[in-house]
């Protein structure tokens, strides 16, 4: 997390102000001209596009969308499915901080790397791994089949894919956090007679708390609107297996746009609440640290 | 790989940082780390080298070098770094914006930055697809020029722009915040002229950052696949990425096929991670930032 804009606007005032840092106006207004309309023309106007395109028909049709019971079915399963994975992400990223950040071991940059692995990995071969695993063809998928559990084209593959595109999210927040905070504190805590889980949670959580309420949200935005890895194993079957973001894609196939930038609006809601919060983050962790200087 | 990897993993440290270690838990942390990481990740990812190392190597071959297949590598790859070159360029005048000048809504742009990271793949696809389709907000300013984005190769460099802007700005923002003024004024004091001050003594400094972001944005760009297909307009041999031929093979129950591509995009992704790791490193040697 960098300082971000509450120093932002004092540093940027240092540098206008300064003649050896600053750029004769015209270019001052060039770049920022350049700047800002590559900003509008592709973040702020698809923002702006998902909105106006979902309210085109007007508002009874938008709400019609969103009340629709494969729309209601789809957003249940995106919640459920965010449940189930933000969690498990949330614990194995705790731990893997507290191994890698707090102990000294041979391997540790491979496995740092290793546990960002999912981040460069294509979704659509994210998902693919977990067909040849459980798919019909798969490792598993004779086993399965006889012990009648579905995995693929069901709910649990969903979840799976889900797991591992948001694997790295809490982990790689608190990693370069907790190292950076160093150990005296929890040291002194263990030797003073603290158990393990005690030192954890008085000592090093309440200085991690906002990076972990960062890594969290970012991984629930990623949890809930997975599209590639979660296409490949849901099957699309309407009603069941339909995340949002796949509703969303079977009405825009079907040239059904309100429904499906009404359904999209959703999500963009959910990130835009996202970045609301990852700001309010980084300027209540910005305060804690200029207190703390 | 993942026999070899917990054997180095779990090799013992060395003598006296046993003696140091004070604190509790590291085997069992450690050892739940490997587990779910082996379970989650390792295991599930080797299946695609078991399955592609499976078939002989001339039909492996003929499968990864099919003229579609090939077609769409150059897409692909063209596009990502054509756009990650846009995204350098812009990201580079976005980050320096934010950071050097103070202008109304610096707040708003500055959380929007990070908005693909935020906002599903597949909205970011059909709103773009929506702008710049020929009736839309973009696309009907472009069409009496002749310029057509939506349904071509231009609608995929499009969505691959947009979600690689924040790669580059976020990695050359921290570096511009933590630059040394006094490098400036030592060099504007002994005469430099601003665009020299620029080219001799930032450009240098800031590159390791440019050349990071380049490449976290061009990794990036080449496995996206949801933002794309809705603009791409997926014609086989010019507009189709190599991600929707894997879901194209997929569908027709070539699993061998979706395989072996998969495995390519793999191999590439790997190496692409050396490629980041190092950069990285010389970035951080080269501001003398920690990690």
């Amino acid at each position: 997390m960098s300082a971000g804009v509450l120093h932002g606007r004092a540093l940027a005032r240092r540098f206008e102000a300064n003649p050896a840092t600053r750029e004769p106006i015209w270019m001052k207004r060039l770049i920022l001209a350049i700047a800002l309309t590559f900003f509008v023309l592709f973040l702020f106007l698809p923002l702006v596009a998902v909105f106006s395109e979902a309210l085109r028909k007007g508002w009874l049709v938008y709400l019609a969308a969103l009340v629709e019971s494969d729309a209601l079915a789809s957003i249940q399963l995106t919640i459920l499915v965010a449940v189930i994975a933000v969690p498990l992400n949330l614990v194995f990223g705790v731990i893997a901080a507290w191994a890698i950040a707090k102990f000294d071991f041979r391997g540790k940059r491979l496995l740092t790397t290793l546990i960002d692995l999912p981040f460069s990995v294509s979704p659509v071969v994210a998902g693919l791994i977990f067909l040849l695993l459980f798919g019909a063809q798969g490792w598993f998928g004779t086993w399965l089949f006889e012990h009648d559990i579905k995995i693929v084209f069901a709910v649990p593959g969903i979840v799976l894919a889900t797991v591992f595109v948001t694997f790295p999210f809490v982990a790689r927040e608190l990693i370069p956090l907790m190292e950076a905070q160093g150990r005296d504190e929890e040291e002194a805590a263990t030797v003073l007679g603290a158990s393990g889980f005690q030192t954890f949670r008085r000592v090093t959580l309440p200085s991690i708390q906002w990076g972990l309420l960062y890594g969290v949200i970012l991984c629930n935005a990623r949890a809930m609107g997975e599209f590639g890895a979660v296409s490949v194993v849901s099957g699309h079957i309407r009603g069941a297996t339909n995340t949002m973001p796949l509703h969303v894609e079977i009405l825009y196939n079907e040239y059904n746009f309100a429904a499906a930038f009404a359904v999209a609006s959703l999500l963009a809601l959910l990130a835009l609440v996202t970045l609301a919060l990852k700001t309010f983050i980084e300027w209540r962790a910005g305060r804690v640290e200029t207190v703390d200087d | 790989m993942t026999a070899a990897t917990v054997a180095i993993l779990t090799s013992p440290p060395s003598l006296p940082r046993i003696a140091r270690r004070v604190l509790p838990g590291f085997g069992l942390t450690l050892g739940l780390t490997l587990v779910y990481l082996s379970l989650v990740v390792l295991i599930p990812l080797s299946a695609v080298f078991i399955k592609a190392g499976s078939l002989p190597l001339g039909e492996l071959w003929n499968i990864v070098s099919a003229p579609r297949v090939v077609a769409s590598y150059r897409l692909t790859f063209g596009a990502s770094l054509l756009a990650a070159a846009i995204n350098t360029v812009f990201g580079f005048m976005l980050a320096w914006s934010l950071v050097r000048y103070n202008f109304p809504g610096k707040r708003l742009v500055d959380a929007l930055v990070d908005l693909p990271f935020a906002l599903p793949t597949a909205v970011a696809g059909i709103a773009l697809a929506a702008l710049y389709a020929g009736n839309g907000w973009i696309g009907s300013l472009l069409a009496p020029l002749g310029l057509k984005v939506a349904f071509t190769p231009l609608g995929v460099l499009v969505a691959l722009v947009f979600i690689g802007i924040p790669f580059v700005v976020r990695t050359v923002q921290p570096v511009l915040e933590e630059l040394e003024i006094e490098l400036e004024e030592a060099a504007a004091s002994l005469g430099a002229q601003r665009g020299q001050t620029f080219r001799r003594v930032l450009l240098p400094l800031l590159l390791p950052a440019l050349m990071t972001g380049f490449a976290l944005a061009f990794a990036r760009a080449v496995g996206e696949y949801g933002s794309v297909i809705f603009i791409a307009g997926n014609i086989p041999m010019v507009s189709e990425i190599t991600p929707l031929i894997i879901i194209t093979k997929l569908e027709q129950y070539d699993f061998q096929g979706a395989t072996a591509v998969a495995g390519v995009m793999l191999v590439f992704s790997f190496a692409m991670l050396l490629v980041i790791n190092l950069l990285q490193a010389w970035s951080a040697k080269r501001t003398g930032r920690g990690r």
